[in-house]
């Protein structure tokens, strides 16, 4: 039987995960410099002042406070860097730049499913351009499950119920492993596949290779229409609804005062339980649509919610979307 | 202050009183017998029983992970394989471990009282223990459970379909026990203390137990209740964790952690007490900084309480929340480095005879420092992205549970085991097997600190090719293992029988328990012990090369 | 048995009074217990009312307040009742003891009435998502506030029973028994702080359930 070679370190494949390797590695120094006296020390007292050696015992210490404040607070001032470090790493991945590249993930049991804004669709495997950022916004529709990118050192668990984003910026071309990572039944260790970084001019030739005939927005549109939201959020529409062009990444002011960034969770909660977080100047007139639209097809039409943004931006005239140089 | 020989004993002049073992030999007699030593010892073999079944389930998880395929057994039954290692060895093995065998046997005899506040109670909660273990034997039997043994909802309230009920009901009941436990001990240290044994005069092994009791008896309660809940749903189709009816499958992992890290703590303040007095009775010399040590462990009981959430740093959780609670995990870390620095300290210029329970005490040490300076990479949260839910979390924890707190277990059981028995084990074979359980351990358990990093998680079946040497060396290292912890099992038994006598202190040592025969009478004590002297009084003792005569 | 001549101390306590304080220690940390686990309970009321701040408010308007209210009055009354059984034990009145007693468990029985009565209710509304007809309220989160209703009260009931019994059984022992008191006053004031508990849990439970909305 042949064994595969040994895997000792994961490849990695942005700046990012570069970064967590040196921090790892400053890191293991530390921690072999606090380890190793107290192991030397423990072996040499062991053997030096066993019994019947005639090492010198006058005068054993039985306590001492400078000695307790200085073993305990400058470890613990030393280990603070690695806190500011990593808790500075992980502040950054908090915030995605501005115009991220979104890609919808809905996990279920056992698999990963991935959309693409141009309406490409891909299961167990994600394909992503190099140099730019990526911001994946995920859900499931079953048990939690953790999107797990080894060669990026990044996971974020995938809830069902609300949304999860993780962003990244890949820079190496190349296959590498997507794992679930959270426990999710029989299969979870099937669960996953190939996480895959092309050059953009490679990532193109990839979209293209599908027959899409709609974008996501586009599909969403279709829904929108479908489901009657046009009926009330249309322009001709008889009941008064707020229009949803440009909300999307916009504060909205709601009836009880307070203001909310309309991100991807604020417009699935507003299609699904829209009492709970109601437009300031209008009234709760809008059904829920709990239990009637798929995670799928909620994904589709927050795209399209997100394309109005857009849409609103591009009909506007050319420069007022740039913010003027102060 | 010195003090003469003849002062140290409270063993009974003259005539000698019967033993525990010997008041009754049916099983009536000890199925029926509130004696805290009885009942110690009862604790003591169904512990050891569940233990056993345990390390069965982790042979077959090693032995399925020999081979990347999953070839051994099929994916259903190694998810019930590893929750039923992780429920049996967490619930029914290591937080009674210590604290329900020594804790029970030892509390009494050390602060000089002649049982626990409680007896009855105390006998209860043994039964209690072993309702809890006929749950999860029934489970066992009917074909087990597998929702790993973290129970996260939506997953074991909505989609499992084995037996979780039966095991939420088994731990919810155990449980109890543990909570009876720990309020029997926290009574005891506060009402019991015999003339003279003033808080500053207790042995730290009281000082940890009283703080882990404190834990048993408030964390203890929120878990009974998280897993009721999940209970109800399934059974009464509740919503309380459903996302489906608004419920938070997160407030699950709160409230399910806000037990589970102080539940650590219960796992390893008894073993540090019992490292404490290893250390000391072996290089015959107090405790250095006696006050740092006792109260650590407080702080440890108290801080515990507020890093719950560093184990959901990618469950979604805001930033704010990520920040604090790192912190928190930082500020845990201080207490323990007070106790590991303080042993070492204890070390030096002492008279320290290598034998076998201190092989097992320096092995806790140096393992658990490994163990738990990875606990601070897992409480850095850019690192913890990477590595949570891989096999570098499991090796995390088995450094601290199987490196440090099995190994204050077995070096617990050797030291007091000539008190218990009133026989000597073989030290040769307990020299061999201290070193080829730590030797074991290493290569059982540090390859999956490297597998961790490099991508594997845990809970996998199955995994891919590039991990096998790792895992092969990790399989043969817990071989080892098995027969490291084999080998304790068979010479004790052995030495029930032909064991040399112990005499009443054989290591020379000075807590109170060394001051009566071994075994002890019923009552502990011959006559009422009162205390003058502070506690580990090595320098006014007769010299140690006199007490021992091997 | 054979140690039984010669054990030189025969309880673990050396008098009387290190027994009560052992005792009414030990009461305390087991009321610890009881508050932390339902401190889990509280909790998810807390979240939830919250992240469902309207429905929760509309699922707290089907409770019958006059009901909760009329429970609340009955289970203070027994709360006092119980203090002054306690004071009697103290004071080595058997007898008026044993009447407040007895006082005490009536008081809870009639409280578990009332609350069997205000279950049957909405049972019969259709209340109870776990059985009976369909539930009526649509918001979502009004079910889970109703889970944690018969969670919290059924929980508190099923102590109340418990304090009950206990209650109930101290009355009948002391009638049997004439020589328990004082010196088992102990007893009587361990389960008075038991049933106070009970009292405090509902008076916290009241409120969070039954005054959500105005
Ligand atoms: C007995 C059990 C035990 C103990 C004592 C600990 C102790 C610690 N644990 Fe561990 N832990 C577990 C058992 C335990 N853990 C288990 C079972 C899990 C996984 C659960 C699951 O998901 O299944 C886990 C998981 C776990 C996680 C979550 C990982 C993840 O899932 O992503 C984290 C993160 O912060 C963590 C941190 C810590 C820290 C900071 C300590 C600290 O208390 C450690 C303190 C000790 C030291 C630091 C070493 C000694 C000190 C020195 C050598 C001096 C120098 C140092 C300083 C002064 C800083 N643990
Ligand atoms: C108190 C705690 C405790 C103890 C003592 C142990 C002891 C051991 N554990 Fe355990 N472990 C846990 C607590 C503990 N564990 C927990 C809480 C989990 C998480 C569960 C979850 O995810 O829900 C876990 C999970 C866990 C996993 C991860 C499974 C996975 O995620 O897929 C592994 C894998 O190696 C493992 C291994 C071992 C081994 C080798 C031992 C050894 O120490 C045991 C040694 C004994 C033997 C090995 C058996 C006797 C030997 C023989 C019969 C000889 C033949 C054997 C071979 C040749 C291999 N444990
Ligand atoms: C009966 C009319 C009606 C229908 C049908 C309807 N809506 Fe609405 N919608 C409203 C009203 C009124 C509001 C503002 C009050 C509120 O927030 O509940 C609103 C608010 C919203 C908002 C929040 C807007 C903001 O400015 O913050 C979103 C997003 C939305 N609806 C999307 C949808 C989608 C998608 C559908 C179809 C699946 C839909 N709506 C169907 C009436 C309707
Ligand atoms: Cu999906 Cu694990
Ligand atoms: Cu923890």
């Amino acid at each position: 039987m042949a064994l595969a070679p040994v895997e000792l370190w994961p490849a990695s494949a942005s700046a990012y995960a570069r970064e967590i390797d040196r921090l790892i590695w400053s890191y293991t120094g530390l921690i072999l410099f606090l380890a190793v006296p107290i192991i030397a020390c423990l072996v040499v007292f062991a053997i030096r002042y066993r019994r019947g050696s005639d090492a010198d015992r006058s005068n054993p210490p039985v306590h001492g406070l400078r000695l307790e404040l200085a073993w305990t607070g400058l470890p613990f001032l030393a280990t603070l860097v690695f806190y500011f470090w990593a808790a500075d790493l992980y502040s950054r991945q908090w915030v995605p730049p501005k115009d991220t590249l979104d890609i919808a993930i809905v996990a279920e049991q056992w698999m990963f499913k991935a959309e693409h804004p141009g309406g490409q669709r891909e299961i167990d495997e994600l394909h992503v351009p190099a140099g730019r950022p990526v911001r994946l916004v995920m859900t499931s529709q079953d048990v939690i499950h953790s999107f797990y990118l080894p060669a990026l050192r990044l996971k974020q668990d995938v809830l069902p119920g609300r949304y999860t984003t993780l962003w990244f910026e890949a820079d190496t071309p190349g296959t590498y492993a997507l794992r679930c990572a959270e426990y999710c039944g029989s299969e979870h260790s099937a669960m996953g596949g190939r996480f895959v970084v092309l050059s953009p001019k490679d990532y193109a030739a990839w979209l293209a290779t599908f027959s899409v005939d709609r974008t996501l927005a586009q599909e969403g549109e279709a829904l929108f229409r479908r489901l009657g939201c046009s009926g009330c959020h249309g322009a001709r529409s008889v009941a008064r609804a707020p229009s949803l062009a440009g909300i999307s990444g916009k504060p909205q002011p709601l009836a009880d005062g307070s203001i909310v960034i309309a991100d991807e969770q604020y417009v699935r909660d507003s299609i699904l339980q829209p009492k709970r977080q109601v437009v300031a100047g209008f009234a709760p007139i809008m059904p829920s649509f709990e239990g009637q639209i798929g995670e799928e097809d909620l994904v589709r039409l927050v795209a399209y919610v997100k394309s109005l943004a857009d849409a609103s931006a591009e009909a506007a005239p050319p420069g007022a979307a740039v913010e003027p140089p102060r | 202050m010195s003090i003469a020989s003849a002062d140290l004993a409270f063993a009974p002049a003259g005539e000698q009183q019967p033993s525990y073992l010997s008041a009754g030999h049916s099983l009536r007699s000890w199925l029926l017998s509130t004696d805290h030593k009885r009942v110690a010892v009862l604790y003591l073999v169904s512990v050891t029983g569940f233990f056993f079944l345990g390390a069965i389930a982790a042979a077959l998880i090693r032995l399925e992970l020999i081979t990347p395929a999953g070839d051994l057994v099929s994916d259903d039954t190694y998810d019930k394989l590893f929750t039923l290692h992780g429920v049996i060895m967490v619930w029914f093995f290591l937080i009674p471990s210590i604290p329900a065998t020594f804790g029970n046997f030892l509390i009494p005899l050390m602060i000089g009282a002649t049982d626990l506040a409680f007896p009855r109670l105390n006998l209860l909660s043994w039964y209690i223990y072993v309702l809890g273990g006929l749950f999860t034997a029934y489970v066992l039997l009917a074909g087990g459970v597998d929702t790993g043994w973290t129970f996260y909802t939506p997953f074991s309230s909505l989609f499992s379909n084995t037996h979780v009920v039966a095991a939420a009901c088994g731990i919810v009941v155990v449980g109890f026990s543990s909570i009876l436990t720990g309020l029997n001990f926290i009574v005891t240290i506060h009402t019991l203390r015999a003339p003279g044994m003033t808080w500053f005069r207790l042995p730290i092994f009281c000082w940890s137990h009283y703080a882990t009791s404190v834990i048993l008896v408030l964390a203890t309660p929120v878990l009974a209740m998280t897993l009721l809940l999940v209970v109800a749903e399934r059974v009464l189709g509740l919503g309380i964790f459903d996302p489906n009816k608004g419920g938070d499958p997160l407030l699950f992992q709160h409230l399910f952690w806000f037990y589970s890290h102080p539940a650590v703590y219960i796992m390893i303040l008894p073993g540090m007490g019992v490292v404490t007095e290893l250390v000391t009775a072996f290089a015959k010399k107090r405790v250095f900084s006696y006050a740092w040590v006792a109260f650590a462990s407080i702080a440890i009981a108290f801080i515990g309480f507020l890093v719950w959430a560093h184990h959901m740093f990618v469950a979604g959780m805001s930033l704010y929340a990520g920040l604090v609670f790192s912190f928190m995990s930082f500020a845990v870390a201080v207490p323990s480095a007070i106790k590991v620095y303080n042993w070492t300290a204890t070390l030096y210029k002492g008279r320290v005879s290598l034998d076998a329970p201190l092989l097992y005490a320096l092995g806790f040490i140096g393992l658990f420092v490994i163990g738990g300076l990875t606990g601070l990479f897992l409480a850095s949260l850019a690192v913890d992205v990477h590595v949570h839910d891989t096999y570098f979390v499991v090796a995390h924890f088995h450094f601290i549970m199987v490196g440090a707190t099995v190994h204050a277990y077995f070096g617990a059981l050797h030291f007091w085991w000539p008190k218990m028995i009133g026989r000597l084990y073989p030290e040769g074979w307990a020299k061999a097997a201290a070193l080829l359980a730590f030797f074991g351990f290493l290569v059982t358990f540090f390859p999956q600190f490297i597998l961790g990093y490099a991508g594997m998680p845990r809970r996998y079946h199955a995994y891919p090719p590039e991990f096998q040497v790792l895992h092969m060396i990790s399989s043969g290292g817990a071989g080892v293992l098995g027969l490291a912890y084999l080998l304790p099992f068979l010479y004790l038994l052995w030495s029930l029988r032909w064991g040399a006598p112990a005499g009443d202190n054989p290591w020379g040592a000075a807590g109170l328990e060394w001051r009566t025969t071994s075994p002890p009478p019923r009552w502990n004590f011959a006559a009422r012990p009162v205390v003058t002297w502070e506690a580990y009084p090595y320098q006014d003792m007769p010299k140690p090369e006199a007490a021992r005569g091997d | 048995m054979a140690t039984e001549a010669l054990p030189p101390l025969a309880e673990p306590f050396a008098d009387r009074r290190q027994q009560r304080t052992a005792d009414e220690l030990g009461i305390w940390l087991y009321m610890a217990t009881e508050i932390m686990m339902f401190g889990a309970l509280f909790l998810g009321l807390a979240l939830y009312r919250v992240t469902w701040p309207a429905a929760t408010a509309e699922a707290s308007r089907h409770l019958l307040k006059w009901i909760g209210a009329a429970n609340t009055a009955v289970l203070l009354t027994s709360s006092l009742t119980m203090a002054l059984a306690v004071l009697a034990a103290r004071a080595d009145r058997q007898g008026r003891c044993v009447l407040l007693l007895l006082a005490t468990a009536a008081l809870g029985l009639a409280f578990l009435g009332i609350k069997a009565y205000e279950y049957h209710d909405e049972y019969t509304q259709g209340l109870m998502p776990f059985a009976g007809p369909g539930f009526p309220l649509q918001e979502r989160g009004t079910e889970l506030f109703f889970d944690l209703y018969y969670l919290g009260t059924g929980l508190h009931a099923l102590h109340l029973a418990v304090g009950i019994v206990l209650v109930g059984g101290l009355a009948l022992r002391l009638l049997v028994d004439r020589a328990l008191l004082p010196d088992r006053a102990v007893t009587v004031a361990v389960i008075g702080i038991f049933w106070h508990l009970i009292d405090i849990v509902w008076i916290f439970l009241f409120p969070v359930l039954y005054l959500v909305a105005r």
